[in-house]
Formats: C-alpha cells, sequence, structure tokens
C-alpha cells in the first residue's frame, strides 16, 4: 500500500522489500529442492536382482530348508542385516514352493517345523501350512511368495524387500516410479 | 581478595546483565501453598528435566564410543560392556534414566491432570507437556533401534509393517522408515539422527517453551475444593494472592525440586549398577530363526493391547487408535478449562487415571508374560510330564510322541508346561469326546481361528494314537467324556 504524498523513497524501499522476498524464494528452493529430492532418495526404483541359489537338481524333493544369501539390494557396511533368507521346497518337475522369512502379520521371523509341517512365528503365534497357506493365528493372508526363476539349471530368487501388506514379493514393487537413475549394481 | 572477585563478577555482569534478567526469574513469586508442604506434589516436572539433562550427558558420553553403524554397532555396545572402563555403567545409566525418566513424565502429567493444572490460563503448558511425553516415547523407542540387536531389528521390522498398513501411503512410509527396502545401516543410521539430533533439539527447545510458560503463567496453586477457576476472574485473583502472600521460587519450592532431584538420580545410579545395563540381546542377523522379539517395558501396553485386540480391529489398533489416544490428550484442557480443580471434587477424573492406569499395568502385564506367545522350543524342550507318561498304555505313548513331534506342546501346556496360547490339555479327556478330539486335531478352529487343521499332517495311525493320548488325559478315577456335552465352538 503506498502512500501517494509520499514520493521516491518509500517505492525504493517496496522494490527492495519485493526483491528480497523474491529472493527469498529462491535461496529456499536452491537448497531445498535438493534437499527434498535428498531425504526422499530412499524411495525408489529398485532394480530386479537375482540371487543365484543352487542348482535345481540338488535341492532335496519334497524338503522345506532355509537357504540364506546375501541380499545384493544392501550395502557393504549393512553387516549381518544385509542378509536374506528364504525357505525353499524343490516339488521336482523344475517346481519351488520360495517363502519369504518374514511373517505376513508383522514381519517377524518365522520358524519351520519340519515334523509337523508348519511355519510358526514366535511373536504373535501365527502358523501356515506348507504351502505357505495361512493356518491359524492373527496373519490376514499367507506367507509371502518370492519370485525365482530357472537361469541354466540353477535357481535364483529375486532379491527381496521388507515385504509388507501392501508392497508383497509377489509383485514387484511398481508403487513409485521417480525419475532417478537406478541405483548401481556393480 | 574478595572484593577483587565481586568486582570480576560485576565486570562480567555489568555486560551480560545476568542480575537483571536470570535471578527476577529464579526469584519469580510462587503461591505460598506451592512452597509448603504441598509443594511436594510439584517435584516431578523438574525431576524430569534433572533426567533429561542426565541422559544428554550420558548420552554424548557413550555417542563418543558407540559406532551407529550396522555392521559394528553390536561389537561396539559389547566394546562398552566389557572393555572400556565403566562402558557398562554408562550404558546402565542412559538405560535406567531414560526409564526413570518415561515414568517421571507420565507421573508429571498424572499430577497435572489431578489437580487441575492444566485449565486456564495453562492450556499451552498442557499442549507442550502432551508433545514432551511423546518426544519421551520418541526417544524411549529410537534409543531401543540404537541398541542394535535382534528385539532391535525385530522391532524396526514390526513397526514398519504397522507403518506399512496406512491405506496407500503405507509402502512409501517403509522406505521412508527404512532408508531403503530393508532393514540396514541407512535404518540405524536415521534412528541415530533421531535420537540423537533431531528428537533431543526438540526436547531441549519444548522443555524452553515450557518453562517459559510455568514463568509467565505461574505455577498453579495447590488446589482447594470449591475454588472455582473463572477465565474472566482468575488472572486478577491469582496476582492479587501472589502480591499478597507469594514467595519466591528460589528459596523452599526450589529446594524440595532439588531434594527430590538427588533422591531420583541415586535411585537410578543404584538400580543401574545393581541390574546392570539392558542387552545387547540376540545378534542383529534376520536369518537366524528362533528370535523372539519383545519391545521394550514403556511398549508393553502396546504389544499387550495389538495381541490381545480381535483380528478384525488390529489395523485400527495400530494406526486409528493411538492418533484418537493423542489427540484426546491434547483436547483436554479444551474439554474443561475452568470450574473445579481438586481431585476431590472431580470424580470423573479420578475415574479416568485409576481406569487408564488399571488398563496399562494390565496390558503391561500381558505384554512381559506375552501368553498368546508360542512357546517354539516347547515340542523338544519339554517332555510329557512323566506322572502322565507312567500311566500311559503303548498306544496312547505313541500319541504322546506324535504329540510332542506335531508341536502342539508350542501352544498346549500339560501340568502347565508349554505355551499358553491353546488351552492347557492336562485334563481334555474328561472335557471332550474322542469324535470330539479328532474332529478338534483334523480341522482345528473352523474359519482359520486360532488352531491350525493338522488333518493332513497326521496319517490315520498317527491321528489314532494322538486321539488315545489325549482321551487318557484325565485326572485318576475321572471317566471319559461320553457325551458330546461340550463344543469348543458353535457349530453352525
Amino acid at each position: 500500500m503506498t502512500d501517494p504524498t509520499l514520493p521516491q523513497e518509500p517505492t525504493r524501499r517496496n522494490t527492495l522489500m519485493w526483491l528480497t522476498g523474491a529472493m527469498g524464494v529462491a535461496a529456499s528452493a536452491a537448497v531445498g529442492v535438493p534437499l527434498a529430492a535428498y531425504l526422499t532418495g530412499a524411495i525408489r526404483r529398485h532394480p530386479e536382482d537375482w540371487v543365484p541359489i543352487g542348482k535345481v537338481d540338488d535341492f532335496p524333493l519334497h524338503e522345506t530348508r532355509l537357504y540364506t544369501f546375501e541380499n545384493p539390494t544392501h550395502e557393504p557396511w549393512d553387516g549381518d542385516a544385509g542378509k536374506s533368507g528364504a525357505y525353499i521346497r524343490a516339488l521336482g518337475n523344475g517346481e519351488f514352493w520360495v517363502f519369504a522369512m518374514n511373517c505376513a502379520h508383522l514381519g517377524c521371523p518365522v520358524t519351520w517345523v519340519p515334523a509337523a509341517g508348519l511355519f510358526m512365528c514366535p511373536c504373535h503365534g501365527g502358523v501356515y501350512y506348507e504351502n505357505g497357506d495361512h493356518a491359524s493365528g492373527p496373519p490376514p493372508r499367507g506367507l509371502y511368495k518370492m519370485p525365482w526363476r530357472i537361469t541354466n539349471g540353477v535357481l535364483e530368487v529375486q532379491a527381496p524387500h521388507l515385504p509388507t501388506l501392501q508392497d508383497t514379493l509377489e509383485k514387484p514393487s511398481t508403487m513409485v516410479k521417480l525419475p532417478m537413475a537406478p541405483r548401481d549394481v556393480t | 581478595m574478595k572484593r577483587r572477585l565481586l568486582s570480576l563478577i560485576n565486570w562480567f555482569d555489568s555486560r551480560l546483565e545476568v542480575k537483571k534478567t536470570v535471578m527476577p526469574m529464579l526469584e519469580h513469586p510462587i503461591p505460598k501453598a506451592a512452597a509448603g508442604p504441598k509443594g511436594w506434589w510439584y517435584v516431578f516436572g523438574s525431576a524430569s528435566m534433572t533426567l533429561l539433562f542426565l541422559q544428554i550427558f550420558t548420552g554424548i558420553c557413550l555417542a563418543l564410543v558407540y559406532v551407529p553403524s550396522a555392521a559394528e554397532a553390536y561389537t561396539s555396545l559389547e566394546y562398552l560392556n566389557y572393555k572400556q572402563p565403566f562402558g557398562w555403567f554408562l550404558r546402565s545409566v542412559h538405560y535406567w534414566a531414560g526409564s526413570g525418566m518415561v515414568v517421571m513424565v507420565a507421573v508429571h502429567m498424572t499430577q497435572v491432570y489431578l489437580h487441575g493444572a492444566y485449565k486456564y490460563p495453562r492450556e499451552l503448558t498442557w499442549l507442550f507437556g502432551v508433545c514432551l511425553l511423546l518426544l519421551t516415547l520418541g526417544m524411549a523407542f529410537t534409543g531401543q533401534v540404537l541398541r542394535w540387536d535382534a528385539d532391535a531389528y525385530w522391532g524396526v521390522g514390526v513397526g514398519a509393517s504397522m507403518a506399512g498398513r496406512v491405506p496407500i501411503l503405507g509402502p512409501v512410509i517403509v522406505e521412508m522408515l527404512l532408508g531403503g527396502p530393508n532393514i540396514g545401516a541407512a535404518t540405524l543410521s536415521r534412528f541415530f539422527a533421531l535420537h540423537v539430533f533431531i528428537f533431543p533439539a526438540l526436547l531441549v527447545t519444548l522443555v524452553g517453551a515450557h518453562l517459559w510458560l510455568v514463568l509467565t503463567r505461574g505455577i498453579s496453586e495447590p488446589p482447594i475444593p470449591g475454588k472455582l477457576v473463572d477465565p474472566k476472574t482468575y488472572d486478577t485473583t491469582y496476582h492479587a494472592e501472589l502480591k499478597k502472600d507469594g514467595v519466591p521460587f528460589l528459596g523452599d519450592a526450589m529446594t524440595k525440586d532439588a531434594f527430590f532431584s538427588c533422591v531420583v538420580v541415586l535411585v537410578v545410579v543404584a538400580l543401574a549398577a545393581v541390574i546392570g545395563p539392558k542387552g545387547p540381546s540376540g545378534l542383529p542377523d534376520p536369518v537366524l530363526t528362533g528370535a523372539n522379539p519383545r519391545p521394550d517395558w514403556p511398549f508393553l501396553w502396546l504389544f499387550g493391547l495389538l495381541s490381545l485386540c480381535p483380528a478384525g480391529l488390529e489395523t485400527f489398533v495400530m494406526l486409528v487408535f493411538p492418533v484418537v489416544l493423542v489427540i484426546g490428550l491434547l483436547l483436554v484442557p479444551f474439554i474443561s478449562n475452568r470450574g473445579e480443580r481438586a481431585p476431590s471434587r472431580r470424580p470423573v477424573a479420578v475415574l479416568i487415571v485409576l481406569i487408564g492406569g488399571t488398563a496399562l499395568a494390565v496390558l503391561s502385564y500381558e505384554g512381559a508374560t506375552a501368553p498368546w506367545s508360542p512357546v517354539m522350543q516347547a515340542w523338544s524342550s519339554d517332555p510329557v510330564p512323566e506322572n502322565i507318561v507312567k500311566r500311559l498304555a503303548p498306544l496312547e505313548l505313541q500319541g504322546a510322541n506324535v504329540f510332542q513331534m506335531k508341536a502342539c506342546r508350542n501352544c498346549h501346556a500339560l501340568e502347565g508346561v508349554g505355551g499358553r496360547r491353546g488351552p492347557d490339555l492336562t485334563d481334555v479327556g474328561v472335557r471332550l469326546t474322542r469324535d470330539q478330539l479328532i474332529d478338534q486335531v483334523s480341522n482345528g478352529t473352523p474359519g482359520g481361528g486360532n488352531m491350525p487343521a493338522y488333518g493332513k499332517h497326521m496319517d490315520p495311525n498317527q491321528m489314532e494314537a494322538v486321539a488315545a493320548f489325549l482321551v487318557s488325559l484325565r485326572p485318576e478315577g475321572q471317566p471319559a467324556a461320553k457325551t458330546a456335552t461340550v463344543t469348543t465352538q458353535p457349530r453352525p
């Protein structure tokens, strides 16, 4: 609001004020935009990594076992946390059951009890049948199935992320597609 | 000498003006009764703050040695426990003072609520206080994660799984929380930043604001039944009373605060020295099965609540209920900011505290004992009790064997030993007929309830044997159940 009775001076002051405001916006954006990109950097499309587990013929038939591997989505400084596991059972004819270790309820690690033919979770008592179906307890679904494939006679599983109810392993995560370079996997 | 010291002090003070600014704050007048015997009700806030300072001090000391790297954190905790001189003690004090801080903040809040001290004109003081409570709990959770062991690892996993249920945004929140697709180094770094930079900065700032409000709005006078708070007249009356017989805070009131703070610190140090530091427990290795994660005690009630609520309500209890609870706390001074302050005239407030306290205590107890968790090793580590085995016929003995091998014991106790997820089966032969037992074992709880269906996991011989064993589970001299009078589930 400029007072017409006041000449030159206030107008110049006014201009400076507007200019300062604009500069402030520019400065905030210059710092803020890269910062926002940095902070949301955790969310990006993960490339498909495949982990070789073993030769198809080496898996004992109809026996569920825990196979552990270094998860390629991890960094070298992750230590033990960089490991992942999969419960795998060979069904013959190149067919497999491959389940993540995480309970579908709240993510605790399930244990395979071979004599009972059940997966049991220690946290809230979720139980699954050997085919991964929900048997009893609070889980709202069966065990998370991990995508797998056979390459040159070797069973490979897709490197898993932490599976949650809306971001399972069955369908690789498609929810976030930011225009970002895929992570370097060398 | 003394004069020279005095002139030196004056030299500084003429520049810093401490005497003009800080001293009046310390000497600000408070209601006379608050400095008397009733002043002992007012010591919990300052004790919380003392513990906060102790936490900052021990926390900085721990940060000098602790390595916030997923690969090294566990080893550095063991180094602190066993090699660093007094490292175990500092970890211990940090844990117990943190626990003490949660207790003191809760007690302080309860006292303020019961005495109606949140009413006009101290609504904002209460709001900041609620934020301080949340930050204190936030520190407890993030601190638990820095103790990078199996509990920490799976605790984050459980937290992420809950966050993952948020409609639409769930997966994004999970990745932001973990700093990537899995729990790893980025996760620990995030929680480290929260625990040592972000939350403490907020805590100290809010404590400042909280104290500023205590200064500007004044300490509430001890409640007197029948003396009502009226926003129109409160300030005038309060200040008139202060003018008449107010006493400076620096004096009896502050001495009480200091005395109680010393007691609290001594208790914390005694607990720390006698009981020692917490953990680290098992390795933070996601492929080690048999991990049985438990939250630290401030969250046991939530663990209990989540485990006991019906499955259909679960997501609501995880995501909506805590928000409702916090909003409820924030609204307290706006629901009632006038009228009676004395607890003797506010039965509803007393009832809320009693019910809330009982609920927290019961849920925490349930969370600590966790009867819903199967005993994962019971099938192999808890044998069928000897006096049961002694009276078994060969077929029943075979059944006992099947019973153990099929891990029934993980959820069912015999003579009180074993899991408590399902009923104790010591006398089941009296309650259920052979047909009912076979039905229950074969089909489990209809509709995927609490018991898996074993029908496809036992051959007819095993089923025969297990049924014989279960029927034999009766006190001596009692006949087996003959008619199906007791059903476990109503049939459709």
